[in-house]
């Protein structure tokens, strides 16, 4: 039969398109495998050897041509997704248990749902340009409190996604057997749904760490930058990612090379916690 | 499989509120009674709150917008000045180039990212499969800043040296298409933009199109194979049509995240304020006019212009990202009422 098919020409197009797709289609994988191959392996070489470096942790941000490293970039990053979460994260949730608890499907939770993904979607410079126009206007500086009132707004949709979805996940079944036993709603949904969706709720939360400690357009304009140690909230506070944008665009070797060195670290610690968030989502499904 | 250690706890705990319950019924049930209603609202009031925060948005913008929405009007859309000097300000040049290099970002993103899906979901052996879809899900977990770096030191030099001449040479001297590739290869420019943006949205539109693809009934599927057709006719003629709303969904929502897209276009589109047929040229999109010029922009008329950029960026990524929705919402309506 063999024989029969591939003298037959219909048969052997057929065959060669399809081997001619199939290739092209390992070819796009490897085309996107080739792209992340290569950002990365470029960030080990130009920005490995800043890492080793103890400067990069403990001195400040230089002038040109002197010698420095990130501290206060670091720390004021640090201090920023710190509050960013903290802020973004209670909100983020309860807005999630109304959704998955108590709207359901319900028009106002589908409607909720729906701007929830517009906000997650939305430009982060536009969001940087909302908190400048509420906050920085008013009050007249730029501040720390700006930077992490705009990551919290970042925040806010992917935990609410997560939520919504992680406690949707919890089956019915528990949730009924618990107000069988006479237990109020509020009670219900703190020791028992919580509990049960915990994992998947503090990877969402992870997530959302990640996609912040990366994000620069929207502190372009709240938190603006400081080439001093400070992490006075009310006063612009320096950041990594607008360091990096600075000293990348910047002429100088010197501040390149630290640009390259922070831009190798956070991509690192966005890797691992998008790497953490999966194992420990892996293990809950 | 955790759900069994959960329900043990949740049961244990349950007996401890029974128990406290009958000691003291009447403060008990009050309380319960007085709580539930207020914990419920206080839910819905952070749910009002993402309402809360999107008209916020909305309204701040157009506020702060107001001078040039007065000024222009609706001709902002489509004037080519952008004159800080004497505050004549149109949007023409960023629009064009945030369209543009979307555009480019989607001739080379769809296609791969098509190419993508149909390897994760056809072709991979099992234990690849994760594995593979969870680096292609890496690209996106990269920070935009890191792409406009690498963009600006790597790509841009080599895309300068080596990619955009023979661009020239090949297509320069063709008739109508030969404009976009006329002009100096200048490496920073529409061309490099939209080359970086479509590698960020491989991962986006690549994650849909996989998962969309996995809605198709193996029923369809094994028909069609039962038949004698090959998997490339498989994906062509039985998968493709089944999903073809939800890829347009994956689509559309690739789209919204290129058009919106702030760093990485900023380090290599060239921030100029020209209007350049040629895609070689520097240009300017509105999310990189903003970057660069906002904490620089003296004088009311050029930070409402800005904001007003901000706006038409804003309704723009919100259209596309209601279409994809809709689409995405259409095809799992269909999936309903095909089971």
């Amino acid at each position: 039969m063999s024989q029969i098919s591939a003298s037959n020409p219909l048969y052997t197009a057929r065959k060669r398109r399809n081997a001619l797709m199939l290739s092209v289609s390992a070819l796009a994988l490897s085309f996107g495998l080739f792209w992340l191959a290569w950002i990365l392996a470029t960030l080990l070489f130009e920005g490995g050897n800043a890492l080793l470096h103890a400067a990069l942790y403990y001195k400040m941000t230089p002038p040109p041509g002197a010698d420095g490293g990130l501290a206060n970039a670091i720390a004021g990053s640090l201090a920023m997704v710190v509050t960013g979460t903290l802020i973004g994260t209670p909100i983020g949730v309860m807005a999630g248990t109304y959704l998955a608890e108590y709207g359901r499907k319900s028009w106002l939770a589908s409607a909720t749902r729906f701007l929830n993904d517009v906000l997650l979607s939305a430009p982060s410079i536009v969001i940087g340009l909302f908190v400048y126009s509420v906050y920085v206007a008013q009050v007249r500086h730029f501040s720390g409190w700006a930077g992490a009132f705009a990551l919290a707004l970042l925040v806010i949709p992917v935990v609410v996604r997560t939520t919504d979805d992680m406690l949707k996940l919890v089956p019915s079944s528990l949730r009924e057997a618990t107000a069988a036993l006479g237990c109020p709603q509020w009670k219900m949904i703190f020791f028992v749904t919580y509990r049960a969706a915990r994992t998947g709720i503090l990877t969402g939360i992870l997530l959302a760490v990640a996609r912040i400690s990366g994000e620069t357009a929207p502190l372009l304009f709240t938190a603006l930058n400081n080439q001093f140690w400070s992490l006075n909230m009310n006063a612009p506070v320096s950041n990594l990612p607008v360091v990096i944008f600075q000293f990348a665009m910047s002429p100088y070797q010197d501040w390149q090379r630290l640009a390259w060195g922070g831009a190798t670290l956070i991509t690192l610690a966005v890797l691992l916690l998008n790497i953490l968030a999966r194992v420990l989502f892996k293990r809950t499904t | 499989m955790s759900a069994v250690p959960v329900a043990s706890q949740g049961a244990e705990n349950q007996d401890a509120t029974v128990e406290s319950r009958q000691a003291r019924l009447p403060p008990g049930s009050r309380s319960a009674g007085w709580l539930d209603p207020v914990f419920e609202w206080l839910t819905k009031g952070f749910a009002f709150l993402v309402f809360g925060i999107l008209a916020a948005i909305l309204v701040s913008l157009v506020i702060g917008s107001e001078l040039t929405l007065r000024k222009y009007g609706l001709s902002f859309l489509w004037r080519e000045d952008w004159d800080p000097v004497r505050e004549e300000f149109g949007a023409l040049v960023p629009i064009y180039g945030t369209l543009m290099t979307s555009l480019i970002a989607m001739a080379i993103g769809v296609p791969v990212s098509f190419g993508i899906a149909l390897f994760l979901t056809e072709l991979s052996p099992g234990w690849l499969k994760r594995p593979l879809g969870t680096a292609i899900e890496l690209l996106a977990a990269i920070p935009s800043i890191i792409y406009g770096m690498w963009g600006l030191f790597i790509l841009a030099p080599l895309v300068q040296t080596y990619v955009q001449p023979l661009m020239v040479k090949a297509f320069g001297n063709i008739p109508l298409i030969g404009v976009l590739f006329s002009g100096p290869p200048l490496g920073i420019g529409m061309m490099t933009a939209g080359l970086i943006l479509s590698i960020m949205v491989i991962p986006f539109i690549a994650a849909v199109m996989r998962d969309v693809f996995e809605l198709v009934p193996p029923m369809l599927k094994e028909s069609a194979y039962g038949l004698g057709a090959t998997t490339w006719e498989v994906v062509f003629r039985v998968v493709l049509p089944y999903t073809k709303v939800g890829v347009v969904g994956g689509v559309m929502l690739g789209l919204g995240r290129a058009l919106g897209e702030t760093m990485a276009v900023t380090f290599v589109i060239g921030n100029a304020h020209r209007l350049s047929a040629s895609l070689l040229a520097p240009g300017n999109s509105i999310a990189s006019a903003l970057a660069n010029e906002f904490t620089e922009a003296v004088g009311d008329t050029y930070l409402s212009a800005l904001f007003e950029l901000g706006l038409i960026l804003f309704v723009i990524t919100t259209v596309v990202l209601a279409l994809s929705k809709f689409m995405l919402l259409r095809l799992s309506r269909q999936e309903g009422a095909r089971t």
